[in-house]
């Protein structure tokens, strides 16, 4: 019988450049929170998932170096991987464990050491992720050119400029300065952004993510375990997900991602959220920042904004508290930072205290539905995670 | 004015000389974050990562490389056409595909101009990568001859070309814009 599942304990890392740390140091920083907020013992947990890109970092095998530093060896586990993804799968990993029947308690845990390799470098690795034959090894592009692939078409077809792709760096850059844990904490403007150099046209460095160290996790319990521990648990209440083609030739428009488009759609009927008008459901969303045209596009994926449209809400600044619906009030990977095995359960951490009234001042929502949405995308749209999250028991599991 | 990848490489020997004196006055290759000054093991062994690829079963498109022809896959059952190429029809698993040449002619759907580069493509400057919706619907990858994004549009008219990409010396296909 499938059965209901919770996140009773969070944990997140400092977020930024963590030469203080190794990747196990980093992780522990994380599993020890989300194991203390939860209130369990360390023997309790079942099994442990762990997201991870890797390739950048020394450790080909960091499950079993974080669970081994941690203390936790003998618990089953493996490396989840969908790109910048990753923290969403396991997440879906975990859930399906548990709603399962094979497990009680599970360990979320991801993790990325990106700045253990020089820029270059990991530009060249996040380049490769795509299809390395057919569009790396001859072209050279990186994860900026994947995305500025869409913005010139996204911006030639609906009129968007590149002013508008900087309102979203302002927003999250805004965020992030109420975070502490945030990569950058501090604000910027619209000409700053418009001043930074480009790095793949049109998009400029403010445009970018950064590459970023830093953990995050969360324990995952059944109904029986969370009834017993905590009286605010937090219910995955439905996940969409799907994939797009390796090939971006292979794509029928750039303007929007259809992998996204269909992880909502699916997320949205399990969850019983009106496609036509999800913001009515949803307090509060995090979404795949990891270029700012890809926030104004998942404003059109998730249906806040009609196709075409999702420039203005930006514009019309709907997407800061008090307007149509709140999104990345994190600071987003924009500028919380984008550690990319981490990120998706950074978010599941981030909309779990969201919804708990436990964020700082300054950037927590006001909570009447007690739903939350995150929309985790890997690569460019190579994967798409869709997770619903809320604060009443799914009525069904 | 230097490459990104003279510029990378100058990184890395410099941390290879300051390594190399720490490692005579402390015996370990340690190096000291220039903005923290927290300690780091600067790693003493190096990996070389280069691939063997099969192209066993699409070599004819690399064959045809060197007469000038871009070639694609056509599924002989449903008429799909294949690029990248590939060898099995799953809509149709038990028939066969054929190979067609590319029609030259198509539009730019869109592009990037690459400043930050990946290492292994540091020592070119900066290049241009677009997608062409080709004559007959089939949409390709590649580089674009043209860098100044003034002289770029999304629509405008692009040939495939194939081209000898340097300093590496092997055969590739790029778009070249059309005059109009």
């Amino acid at each position: 019988m499938a059965r209901r599942v919770a996140i009773i304990g969070t944990g997140h890392s400092k977020f930024g450049v963590r030469n203080d740390v190794n990747i196990a140091e980093l992780a522990y920083e994380s599993i020890r929170q989300a194991i203390d907020e939860a209130g369990i013992e360390p023997s309790e947990i079942d099994f442990a998932f762990v997201s991870n890109v890797g390739g950048w970092s020394s450790e080909p095998l960091p499950a079993v170096v974080a669970l081994e530093y941690a203390g936790l060896t003998g618990v089953g586990t493996m490396r989840v991987e969908a790109a910048c993804s990753s923290g969403s799968a396991a997440i879906k990993a975990g859930y399906d464990a548990i709603k399962s029947g094979e497990a009680d308690v599970v360990l979320v845990l991801g993790v990325e050491k990106m700045n253990e390799s020089p820029t270059p470098t990991v530009v060249e690795f996040i380049g490769r992720a795509g299809n390395y034959f057919w569009e790396f090894q001859n072209f050279g592009l990186t994860f900026p050119g994947y995305y500025a692939l869409y913005a010139t078409a996204y911006m030639a077809k609906y009129g968007a400029t590149e002013e508008d792709l900087c309102r979203v760096a302002v927003k999250n850059h805004y965020y992030a300065s109420l975070n502490p844990k945030a990569q950058f904490p501090r604000k910027i403007t619209v000409e700053h952004c418009m001043q930074s150099r480009y790095i793949a046209w049109p998009l400029k460095l403010f445009d970018c993510s950064p590459i970023t160290d830093g953990s995050a996790a969360v324990i995952l319990a059944s109904e029986e375990v969370a009834k017993k521990v905590t009286d605010s648990p937090v219910w995955i209440k439905a996940i969409g997900t799907a994939s797009g083609t390796s090939n971006l030739s292979r794509r029928t428009d750039f303007t929007h991602l259809e992998a996204a488009r269909k992880a909502a759609a699916m997320a949205y009927k399990k969850a019983g959220i009106d496609p036509e008008n999800p913001v009515k459901y949803i307090d509060v969303a995090e979404v795949h920042d990891c270029f700012t045209i890809a926030e104004i596009m998942a404003y059109e994926d998730l249906g806040f904004a009609k196709p075409g449209e999702g420039y203005k809400l930006i514009r019309e600044e709907q997407t800061y508290i008090g307007g149509l619906i709140p999104v990345n009030l994190s600071g987003g990977l924009k500028a919380k930072g984008h550690p990319l095995g981490a990120t998706g359960i950074s978010m599941a951490v981030d909309l779990s205290r969201q919804l708990l009234g436990r964020v700082e001042k300054g950037r927590q929502a006001p909570i009447k539905n007690g739903v939350a949405l995150a929309h985790n995308i890997g690569g460019t749209g190579h994967y798409a995670y869709v997770t619903i999250y809320s604060l009443d028991k799914p009525r069904e599991a | 004015m230097s490459t990104q990848r003279e510029q990378a490489d100058m990184f890395f020997k410099q941390l290879e000389e300051f390594t190399k004196t720490m490692k005579q006055s402390v015996g370990i290759p340690l190096v000291m974050d220039q903005k923290t000054g927290v300690a780091m093991w600067y790693d003493q062994r190096e990996l070389k990562l280069k691939f063997l690829i099969s192209i066993e079963k699409t070599r004819k498109f690399f064959e045809a490389l060197s007469e000038g022809k871009v070639l694609a896959t056509k599924c002989k059952k449903t008429g799909k056409i294949y690029f990248p190429p590939q060898v099995d029809c799953p809509d149709a698993p038990d028939s066969e595909v054929e190979w067609v040449e590319l029609p030259k002619e198509g539009e730019l759907l869109t592009y990037t101009i690459i400043n930050t580069k990946p290492y292994s493509f540091g020592h070119y400057p900066d290049y241009t990568v677009g997608i062409a919706r080709l004559a007959n619907g089939v949409q390709i990858l590649a580089w674009v001859r043209e860098t100044d994004p003034k002289k770029l549009r999304v629509g405008m008219k692009v040939r495939l070309e194939v081209v000898k990409r340097e300093p590496e010396g092997y055969l590739t296909y790029e778009l070249v814009p059309v005059e109009e």
